[in-house]
């Protein structure tokens, strides 16, 4: 009897506390598992992924990316013109957007927010690299904004830059201290933030007044998992309506779920193996401790011809991802790189031995030639079913590979410092191929203290670097193209690194309560972590959409349950107790 | 004079803590920098402005110097990761995680002292025996893998996350009960692995005491069984366990970073795990200046405690 007190005590304590909050249901909520923090709602400042998908649903940037391909379309600029030398660019903002407060959208808000960047250091945070050749940005009326770059800059349709509305941030004192959470957040875009609880949740109510037209849903809630597989399971039961990011275990786990409709995306991110190809600062000093042997383009050939890219896909990706060649993954069409059959780099593990024997490397006594470190993160799943992969392949061309798997802060640590062989690594892309092709640039090595740069793999070569001066100022789009193409080529040819797989977005969301999300691109895209907000803003509910299934009624069934069967043990076992007392007495 | 000997070994520690949480975490791997902007084209400049915003690129004796004279004046500088000053964040994270652990540390006391009593008192029945087993078995069981079990056999019953629903009304009595909805999960799982601790320290030193002399005297006085226990034999066993409650309501404040992480409970066990990830450094020393001091304070309390529970131990 005692025991079963104790343990009810145990259960009931705690379950009778969870009660049911009254269900009010009317406004339509769309609720999305987040797993990343939000670092600042300021927009200067927000460098976290999901900081800068609520930044772009709050404020929207001078031009956008179309929903079905991605093209450039019209923003807070309805169009656009640059001069004869591409040195000015003038930029038309139509009347009628207005502000969430109500106040008109102006040409004096843009040229404001790009000045900001211009005089404030801290205002350069977030957004910097986009106002760096800027000479000048002025507004001569209420409808025209006027930028003069110091160089031709053929980026000036992509500059991913919130624009802030002036009235309010005029006031503001030091942009490094301004946590922008006076709610309702004044914003222009289609919906505005009126909550935020540090490492809980955030709060939009749909903007009525946004000037593309009022989204479908009422609210917009970002709720935060630490634990991707607990957002997975709050899916399964209805907690959220929508989620991204899952690994391809959790995502198979929903196949045929009830209510559940699973979106597998072509994705923007590729994952990269660095092969150190000999460091150096931007000065030409030599940095790391990288294996001499990798100097050695051969080497970094046969290296890269023993791992069969096919194999990764399946048995590590679980299919979940594609072939991996150039720097740009096939969601931006047109500037991602096929090698033809020519360039194309076939897994052989025989024609890498031949080729290590010819470079100079034979293989020793005990059949190996020189051993490798391989160094990824440990607690990614990738990195470390990869890594084992590896190293079977490495084994076969007679590289015993030494795999460490370290924190995040360790890997990157030693790929900053160049303090590896081979690495674990990848990007996320933009629409334009600007900034992914940047980080190979001799330019980006670090300064000879080691510090400053934002290289990727140490890649310094004469011909990339000059293809790449070539496309930043062709405004040929074709013509680029061509240049872009060429460059992943040579990138490919000298391989810095391996670009392993593009990895699929993996997505579900809620069928039984929304209808359909818009998807960037139309075929194949992804809904959430858009180049754009057309996941959120296109999100149809249904009619009739179905009860939350998680109903907080059952709990509080079995918490009344629990307590009254709690009543009755404790008042049982007081007679029993006060009739045995009186026996022993 | 000993009371001021302890008062003063207390403060040394402190500032210990407080000397040791800026080299230690100094040492942590990783370029807060880098952190802050990764994935971001930034160019040189700017990493440079932001080592220079936040005093990164002063020599280390500097450093420390403007940390120690902010600490003496209750300053803890400000967060690189969330751009606020450390006292604010530190703050918010506060109440859940004194709300999830003090209620589970109060229940698993509860029940552990409770249990660990029974179970000494019948020695080897069947209450023991299950007693032992079972928190035992808890005791070893991973906390990650126990609360995800939770979460999954308990199916919708119960939220899988946070501390309250974003659509919950705004009123006092729906938010506190959503809030106590929210509390079921992570505190029976934390409650789970650490009550065993509880239960064996009491079974254990109560068993100790079960055949001293006084115990037979008082049952020759003709005590109820259940006198003998609650009068004299649990005030004479109870002292490690005290000890043990007051160094476990120590690191209440440091949260449970796994149950924490598990349940997304925003707490600052949480905090912890995300503060190391850049490295935060002011947050970082910020977080163990609060926590190491709720110790060498809850220390302190237990040694004056056991003054008064136990007159042979001399404080004064």
């Amino acid at each position: 009897m005692r025991v079963k007190l104790g343990a009810l005590l145990a259960v009931a304590t705690t379950v009778v506390l969870g009660a049911p909050p009254v269900a009010a249901q009317q406004p339509v909520i769309l609720k999305v598992a987040i797993t990343q923090q939000i670092d600042s709602l300021n927009p200067f400042l927000a460098v976290f992924q999901s900081s800068t998908e609520v930044g772009r649903l709050m404020y929207d940037y001078l031009t956008a990316y179309a929903a079905d391909d991605q093209a450039v379309t019209e923003g807070l600029a309805r169009s656009w013109e640059s001069s004869a030398d591409k040195l000015t660019w003038t930029f038309t903002v139509p009347e009628g957007k207005k502000w969430s407060d109500g106040q008109p959208i102006t040409a004096h808000d843009v040229a404001f927010t790009y000045n900001l960047m211009l005089t404030d250091e801290a205002a350069r945070t977030a957004n910097g690299s986009f106002v760096t050749n800027f000479a000048s940005v002025t507004a001569p009326d209420d409808r025209t904004v006027v930028i003069r770059t110091k160089t031709p800059q053929v980026t000036m349709l992509a500059l991913d830059v919130p624009i802030v509305p002036r009235h309010v941030w005029e006031h503001v004192g030091s942009v490094k201290d301004h946590a922008n959470d006076r709610m309702p957040v004044v914003g222009s875009g289609p919906f505005v933030l009126t909550e935020h609880v540090a490492g809980q949740h955030i709060k939009l109510k749909a903007n009525k007044t946004y000037w593309r037209g009022a989204p479908k849903v009422d609210e917009l809630h970002f709720v935060y998992f630490q634990n991707s597989d607990a957002a997975v399971q709050a899916l399964g039961k209805g907690e959220v309506d929508l989620v991204n990011r899952m690994a391809p275990a959790q995502f198979d786990s929903l196949a045929g779920k009830d209510g559940v409709t699973r979106n597998k995306a072509q994705g923007r991110r590729f994952t990269e193996l660095l092969i150190n190809p000999g460091a150096q600062t931007r000065t030409g000093e030599p940095i790391g401790d990288g294996h001499p042997a990798l100097r050695d383009v051969r080497v970094r050939r046969a290296v890269a011809q023993a791992i069969d890219l096919d194999a990764l896909v399946q048995r590590v990706n679980l299919g979940y991802a594609e072939k991996g060649a150039g720097l740009v993954p096939p969601v931006f069409t047109q500037w991602h790189w096929k090698p033809d059959e020519a360039q194309q780099r076939r897994f052989d593990p025989a024609a890498a031995n031949a080729a290590l024997d010819a470079a100079g490397y034979p293989r020793r006594a005990d059949g190996t030639r020189f051993p490798l470190r391989l160094i990824g993160r440990a607690g990614r799943a990738y990195d470390e079913q990869a890594s084992e992969y590896l190293k079977r392949s490495m084994g076969d061309i007679g590289i015993p590979l030494d795999v460490r798997l370290v924190s995040d802060n360790q890997l990157n640590e030693a790929t900053t410092a160049a303090t590896y062989d081979l690495a674990f690594s990848g990007w996320a892309t933009n629409v334009d191929p600007d900034f992914v092709l940047s980080l190979h640039t001799c330019a980006q090595r670090p300064g000879a203290d080691g510090k400053g740069g934002t290289t990727d793999a140490y890649f310094c070569d004469e011909t990339y670097d000059r293809l790449y001066a070539r496309q930043l100022s062709e405004f040929d789009q074709g013509e680029r193209v061509r240049i872009v193409h060429q460059m992943q080529a040579r990138f490919h040819d000298q391989v810095p690194a391996v670009v392993l797989a593009y990895d699929n977005a993996l997505e579900a969301y809620r069928s039984d309560r929304f209808a359909r999300f818009t998807t960037q691109p139309a075929q194949g895209g992804v809904i959430m972590a858009q180049n754009g907000v057309w996941g959120y803003y296109g999100a149809e509910p249904l009619q009739r959409a179905a009860p939350a299934p998680g109903s907080r009624w059952p709990a509080f069934a079995i918490g009344a349950a629990v307590l009254v069967a709690l009543v009755v043990t404790a008042l049982v076992l007081a007679r029993r107790r006060r009739a045995t007392a009186g026996e022993r007495e | 004079m000993r009371l001021a000997g302890r008062l003063g070994g207390a403060a040394l520690s402190l500032v210990m803590v407080a000397v040791l949480g800026f080299f230690l975490f100094r040492v942590v791997p990783g370029d807060p920098v880098v952190s802050m902007t990764r994935g971001r084209p930034t160019t040189a400049a700017t990493q440079e402005a932001l080592r220079a915003q936040f005093g990164l690129d002063r020599p280390v004796h500097e450093q420390f110097w403007s940390y120690f004279t902010g600490l003496l004046r209750g300053e803890l500088g400000t967060s690189f990761t969330f751009r606020r000053p450390v006292a604010d964040v530190i703050l918010e994270r506060l109440g859940p995680t004194l709300l999830l652990v003090g209620t589970s540390t109060l229940i698993a006391v509860g029940l552990g002292l409770w249990l660990g009593v029974r179970a000494a008192w019948r020695r080897n029945s069947a209450l023991d025996r299950v007693t032992t087993g079972v928190s035992l078995t808890l005791w070893a069981v991973p906390t990650f893998w126990l609360g995800m079990l939770l979460m999954m056999v308990t199916g919708d019953l119960f939220p899988s996350r946070g501390m309250r629903d974003t659509d919950t009304p705004p009123d006092f009595l729906s938010q506190a009960l959503d809030v106590g909805h929210h509390l079921v999960l992570p505190s029976v799982t934390l409650v789970a692995v650490v009550c065993a601790e509880y239960a064996l320290v009491m079974r254990s030193s109560l068993l100790e005491e079960l055949h001293a002399p006084y115990l037979t005297t008082a049952r020759a006085k003709g005590l109820r069984d259940d006198v003998v226990r609650r009068r004299h034999a649990v005030p004479n066993a109870v002292l490690p366990a005290i000890t043990l409650v007051f160094l476990r309501v120590g690191l209440v404040v440091s949260g449970a970073i796994t149950t924490e992480t598990v349940f997304s409970w925003p707490g600052l066990g949480l905090l912890f795990y995300d503060a190391l990830t850049g490295p935060d450094y002011f947050l970082l020393q910020g977080l163990l200046v609060v926590t190491a001091g709720a110790v060498v304070v809850m220390n302190l309390l237990a040694d004056l405690l056991h003054g008064v529970l136990d007159p042979r131990v001399k404080v004064v």
